[in-house]
């Protein structure tokens, strides 16, 4: 039986002159939870003890995409056994705003309801079920108003959560007048919930002096931290934020674990108990926002090569009826609007519409995805009016390494690497051949159309807010050796704690299972940034590199001073401290500092050097540097039923020097299928009033194993980061999600090639079998 | 736990780690979930989803079969507490503290092991119901036995994994074989069931007893029960019905559980019919199918996802009457009857009437069963006709299809079932089930009776579609439009014309099978 798939035999990021990995960074290490994850035996936050008294809340829904709340009627709901009583605006003692950047958001309406599913109080009781079911009794008295439920509706009624943002390159207009062709169109791409298998969760629990304890499935303990502070009127001092671990963020818990646990702290002040407040999966759909949709409209000037001359875009995100995390999202489109090609001539214009509906929010990607299908829609829209190859015209386009390599917002391309790339995967996967194979392939059949298409993927990696880029650790030795790792990250199942207690192994000369990693936890590291934008590693791993490298320093110290050596000439490794003069075990080197009053922990703080941006201009450097990769994927369509399969699918990526090679190609897999997800079978649907109809994984369809491509290769580019990066690695976690663009523009070669005719090719993500029916011109007539 | 419900509960017994857990004031509507996390701590399952999509809270249950074991992996949070009285259960918190299970001094039970040898596991939420799905199995297939790639899909197929794409967990499921394995020790196992196992009388007449979970051990009970408690609610495998309880917030005073009346468990076949129980799971009705429709592979393997083939059953497909059921469109497409059961109120002795499967839908989710009648079992008449050969003009070309966002385990836009009779290249007889396309699944007798007496040729199928095209009005929905739905229709009667040409044609007539091009024997590396 052919092998199903093939993971690169070559340990990543080795290559000649590169040393082979001695200590822990380099090895595919299991996850360091990932015996207690098979036992059962890994905690979230809903598998906490419940302390003795505690309450449960539910949400009281909002049944209208736009309202007026006239009043609550919950005289039913309170009378039914257990039930405590309702969390309303009015309870709450101090902002009745969310203390988001953008305070636009308020905590619980109070006259105005703006989304189908929006929170609009709470019902505490004893047991959670009692309260599910009080909060169906609530009878909301409201009267409806229109209601804003498209991006494009929106737009045309200036209804906008943040400016719009106007970037701007040469003349386009004139470019576009000049260009020997021209093509236009249009894009519509869905949005995508999260589908994080832990649901959205807050446990709240009360202290003395009014403090709180937080435990909050969230990618940002310091935020939610902040908000349940200002929401009580607290100092955040007197708010402990904890999290061990999530069952997945994805980005839908950067912002929006915030929400759960101030309505769960409000009630715990309200009823002075301890609340716990778990969102069913249905309420999680219709209350959390999701990925942007985006309408995007583009007009593009090109050569005889098929090389853009001009670009005009038009971006309108649907944002909900909130700001949340828009405006970064909505840069990052901006930002990634080249994808891999230089454009000299371009302007693009980003709206972010206030519609009504949950406010959407961070996703893996974060705006990238939407920027860079709009993109590569159109070189394969270029490659076909032209008649050449699509990978002819991407290879045409690509940023250059010495001219034509300085992006739209200024920042130049300096470790461009996309030709070499692109290069090898049409070579290692045999894109020419097979491009001829399948040519031949639907020229005999008829019923069942192939597609074939390589796309890469360049994304820029920081948070664009240039502060967020800053990170802080503590590591802990005690005195029998052991080490307690704490750092500002949060592990969402991305492996970050597995990769930072590598490093630290590493810098300590200590074997591996000698660290622990403890929960995240707003009173150890304060003011962290959100475990995002893929920085996690990068951010925390140096933070806390350096915190054991400050420990190491002294132990050095130490141990020359018994030897009579230099500091330099004491090495660690292998759990062994040597000099020149001595070996000595780790532990007794330990045990020996801490006799001599050596401190035996540290703090370790990193910023990302070299990054800056200018909001103003919309230009800078906002990324320290770019992680590359590129796919190529064949599918086949059923043309009776718009059906398809992903036949084969082949990656190359650049994680740099991977620092755990099983880690990467995970977070590679994952977010390629995640991807695949995204373009394909997950569409969210709503009613005509603007209530969802799609809640919950029975309606709203993820990826199974069955999706899983028969051919499914992935291998990593073997380079370190050409940037000082820890250990000299790349970030892995959001890239290869756009990677599955790749079906996308199969997809759409088959349904060209099936066509036949050469016309631009109206299709909107995802495509569903019922769209690419409709593109092949099934459904006509 | 708290109460208001009015009535009276009832004691359970189930085999937990090598012992006997005996509960009492279990509510009747209580969920497995429910009791597992919440009144026993049992904390390794997951509540992901609370519909049975996710497969989070999978977990394995056994229960004496004979002189066997019967192995299924079951979603507790669609499943009722009170169902798996008798049985033993294992979460993934388990396999590790089980006395009956001797890991030969290893740390981890090898469906364990293999995922963390293979880095299955990211977030780590979905695990320990993927390592229940292994572990069934494991325990299903036989300990040393590899599975296929297929075979571990299948087994996966109702358990979602949002981070690792799956490779991975493909992966284990192979691989545990590979590692030494658990040994069971089954005779114990099988001494504990017996423990608890009803005593033949226990149940002699649950309508008189004091409980409200009335579990019948006969067709007899059940009848009787049926007719003095009319308002209690009947449940199988409770797959769908329990939906209302975890999602609906329903309350059930009374519930009558048909899943232990042997009876409706049966499987026989006699008089050219094949009678498949009311309560037979989807699993077994299925095999049963596939050795006399062995066309019908495909379709039946996406119906639902492993765990709910196991659990659910083809009684409770039909009683619980969705338009879109795919187990209604094929059993018309079959020409089956349902035999109903009640007792007279006069004699009180049993009485049945059969009615087609079509004739049992009112109207959308209403059917045709009296307040004290019972489907007791599906009639099927056996094909008459060997199956249509590769080329052959005659015999019989059964099949069916359903469209879907997702391959598995997804709920269909719209199927199609087909059962021909071909005599001399002619259609004899044609019957067609299609889901999706009305308020209850449907028989296309239009489109039946533009096939009848036909010759089997393009241009008869061609104008089949056209009626077949015309027959419903469809509704448009959040799965697929009215359009599409009436369009693809029609399409698939093309694409069975199509397959029943296989051997005739020189294309592809779909997606089943299809390897890439030019890579079907290795892959290129990507370093040479």
């Amino acid at each position: 039986m052919t092998p199903l798939h093939h993971l690169s035999a070559t340990p990543a990021g080795l290559q000649p002159g590169m040393p082979v990995p001695a200590g822990a960074c380099g090895q595919s290490l299991p996850h360091e939870s990932a015996r207690a994850h098979v036992t059962g035996d890994a905690a979230y936050v809903d598998d906490l003890p419940e302390l003795a008294g505690t309450l449960h809340a539910a949400p009281i829904l909002s049944p209208l995409a736009h309202g007026r709340l006239l009043g609550v009627d919950a005289a039913e709901a309170l009378a039914l056994p257990g039930v405590r009583g309702l969390v309303l605006a009015a309870d709450i003692p101090r902002e009745p705003m969310l203390a988001a950047q953008v305070r636009d958001e308020a905590i619980l309406p109070q006259d105005e309801l703006l989304y189908a599913g929006q929170v609009v109080g709470l019902v505490v009781a004893t047991e959670r079920e009692t309260a599910r079911r009080a909060a169906r009794m609530v009878k909301l008295l409201a009267e409806p108003l229109p209601a804003l439920l498209t991006a494009r509706a929106a737009h045309a009624a200036g209804q906008y959560v943040t400016p719009p943002v106007h970037l701007v390159r040469g003349d386009v207009g004139a470019a576009l007048a000049r260009a020997p062709h021209r093509l236009r169109g249009s894009l519509e791409t869905g949005a995508q919930e999260h589908l994080y298998l832990e649901g959205q969760v807050a446990y709240a629990v009360p202290g003395e002096q009014r403090q709180w304890l937080v435990h909050s499935s969230t990618q940002h303990p310091g935020e939610v931290q902040h908000w349940v502070a200002s929401a009580l009127g607290l100092a955040s001092h007197d708010v402990q934020v904890v999290c061990r671990r999530m069952g997945g963020g994805f980005g839908g818990k950067e912002t929006q674990a915030g929400q759960l646990a101030v309505w769960a702290a409000l009630a715990g002040h309200k009823f002075c108990r301890p609340v716990k407040l778990r969102l069913d999966r249905d309420d999680d759909f219709l209350v959390t926002g999701k990925r942007h949709p985006f309408s995007i409209d583009w007009e593009a000037g090109f050569d005889d090569q098929g090389r853009l001359l001009a670009l005009e875009l038009t971006q309108l995100a649907d944002c909900g009826f909130s700001a949340d995390l828009s405006g970064p999202v909505c840069d990052r489109t901006v930002f990634h609007s080249d994808n891999a090609y230089y454009l000299e001539q371009v302007a693009i214009h980003s709206y972010r519409c206030r519609t009504h509906k949950p406010s959407n929010t961070a996703f893996r990607g974060f705006g990238g995805p939407q920027g860079m299908l709009a993109i590569e829609t159109i070189m394969g829209e270029i490659a076909r009016a032209l008649g050449l190859d699509a990978l002819d015209v991407r290879l045409a386009n690509l940023y250059g390494t010495q001219q034509r390599n300085v992006t739209p917002y200024g920042m130049t391309v300096e470790d461009n690497i996309l030709a070499p790339l692109l290069g090898q995967l049409a070579s290692s996967a045999r894109y020419r051949e097979r491009r001829a194979a399948i040519a031949d392939w639907n020229a005999a059949n008829p019923v069942v159309k192939r597609g074939l298409a390589l796309t890469p993927v360049k994304f820029g990696i920081s948070f664009t807010a240039t502060l967020l880029n800053q990170a802080g650790a503590l590591v802990h030795i005690y005195t029998d050796g052991s080490v307690l790792l704490n750092h500002g990250g949060t592990e969402m199942g991305q492996g970050l704690h597995t990769k930072v207690a590598q490093i630290v192994a590493d810098e300590l000369g200590v074997p591996y299972g000698r660290v622990r990693v403890s929960a995240s936890d707003s009173a150890r590291v304060p003011n962290a940034s959100a475990t995002a934008a893929s920085s996690g590693t990068d951010l925390n791993g140096r933070a806390a590199q350096y915190a054991a490298r400050q420990i190491r320093d002294q132990l050095a110290a130490f141990v020359a001073g018994l030897d009579g050596c230099g500091a330099g000439a004491v090495r660690f490794a292998q759990g062994r401290v040597e000099s020149p003069k001595a070996a000595r075990a780790w532990a007794d080197v330990v045990a020996q500092a801490y006799a001599n009053r050596i401190p035996l922990w540290s703090d370790g703080f990193y910023r990302t050097p070299r990054i800056h941006y200018d909001k103003t201009t919309l230009t800078g450097r906002p990324f320290y540097y770019f992680s590359y990769g590129a796919a190529c994927a064949e599918v086949a369509l059923d043309t009776l039923t718009g059906e398809q399969r992903v036949l084969a699918v082949d990656i190359l990526h650049d994680v740099g020097r991977s620092l755990n090679p099983a880690i990467d190609i995970g977070q590679i897999e994952g977010g390629f299928v995640q991807g695949l997800g995204w373009l394909t079978c997950e569409e969210l649907v709503r009613d005509d009033a603007g209530r969802l109809l799609t809640r919950g994984p029975g309606s709203y369809k993820i990826p199974t194993a069955g999706e899983l491509p028969p051919h499914f290769h992935v291998a990593l580019w073997p380079e370190a980061n050409r940037e000082d990066n820890v250990f000299g690695s790349k970030a892995v976690g959001e890239p290869p999600f756009m990677l599955a663009i790749s079906v996308w523009e199969a997809l759409r070669d088959a349904v060209a090639q099936a066509r036949g005719d050469g016309q631009p090719l109206l299709l909107d993500a995802p495509a569903s079998p019922e769209r690419l029916l409709r593109a092949l011109g099934g459904l006509d007539g | 736990m708290k109460d208001d419900s009015p009535a009276q509960h009832q004691s359970m017994r189930f085999v937990h780690r090598g012992a006997i857990v005996s509960l009492a004031g279990v509510r009747p509507d209580r969920t497995l979930l429910a009791l597992l996390r919440e009144d026993l701590g049992l904390h390794a399952v997951k509540e992901g989803c609370g519909s049975g999509d996710c497969g989070a809270c999978t977990v394995v249950l056994a229960e004496a079969d004979g002189d066997a074991l019967r192995w299924r992996a079951s979603n507790s949070c669609i499943r009722l507490a009170h169902s798996i009285d008798g049985m033993a259960l294992w979460t993934a918190g388990d396999l590790t503290h089980d006395p009956l299970l001797d890991l030969d001094g290893a740390a981890l039970h090898p469906a364990q092991q293999a995922m963390v040898d293979a880095h299955g596991s990211q977030c780590g939420f979905c695990t320990p119901g993927i390592v229940m799905s292994l572990f069934a199995l494991q325990q299903q297939g036989g300990a040393q036995a590899r599975p296929t790639r297929e075979q571990a899909g299948q087994a996966l197929s109702g358990n979602l994994c949002r981070c690792t794409g799956y490779r991975p967990i493909l992966d284990a499921a192979q691989a545990m074989a590979e590692l030494p394995p658990a040994r069971l020790d089954e005779a114990a196992l099988r001494a504990l069931l017996q423990q608890i196992a009803p005593p033949p009388d226990e149940a002699a007449d649950p309508a008189a007893d004091s409980s409200c979970y009335l579990v019948p051990t006969s067709l007899a009970q059940a009848l009787r029960a049926r007719s003095r408690r009319p308002e209690a609610r009947l449940v199988a495998g409770g797959t769908d019905f329990v939906l209302g309880i975890s999602k609906g917030l329903q309350r059930h005073a009374w519930l009558i559980d048909l899943a232990r009346v042997p009876e409706l468990r049966r499987i026989e076949r006699a008089d050219g019919l094949l009678r498949l129980g009311a309560a037979v799971t989807l699993e077994d009705a299925f095999a049963a199918l596939r050795q006399h429709w062995p066309g019908l592979d495909g379709y039946l393997d996406r119906f639902a996802g492993a765990p709910v083939r196991q659990t659910g059953t083809l009684g409770g497909n039909v009683v619980n009457g969705s338009p879109v059921g795919d187990g209604i469109a094929l059993l018309i497409a079959l020409r089956a009857r349902l035999v109903l059961a009640r007792l007279d109120p006069d004699s009180g002795q049993p009485g049945v009437r059969r009615l087609a499967v079509e004739d049992f839908y009112a109207g959308y989710r209403s059917i045709r069963l009296a307040a004290d009648e019972l489907l007791i079992e599906i009639e099927i008449p056996l094909p008459r006709l060997a199956p249509l050969g590769a080329a052959g003009a005659g015999g019989d070309w059964t099949r069916a299809y359903k469209l879907s966002r997702r391959q598995e385990d997804d709920i269909s836009a719209l199927s199609l079932a087909l059962s021909l009779h071909l005599r001399d290249g002619r259609v004899e007889a044609a019957s067609l089930g299609v889901g999706g396309m009305a308020a209850t699944p449907a028989r296309a007798h239009r489109a039946e009776a533009a096939l009848s007496g036909q010759p089997w040729s393009a241009d008869t199928v061609r104008a089949a579609m056209a009626v077949l095209e015309q027959e419903f009005e469809p509704l448009s929905d959040l799965r697929a439009s009215a359009a599409y739905r009436r369009r693809v229709l029609a399409q698939l009667l093309w694409r069975s014309w199509l397959e029943s040409q296989a051997g005739a044609l020189h294309f592809a007539s779909g997606l089943a099978g299809l390897q890439p091009v030019l890579l079907h024997a290795g892959a290129p590396e990507a370093h040479p």
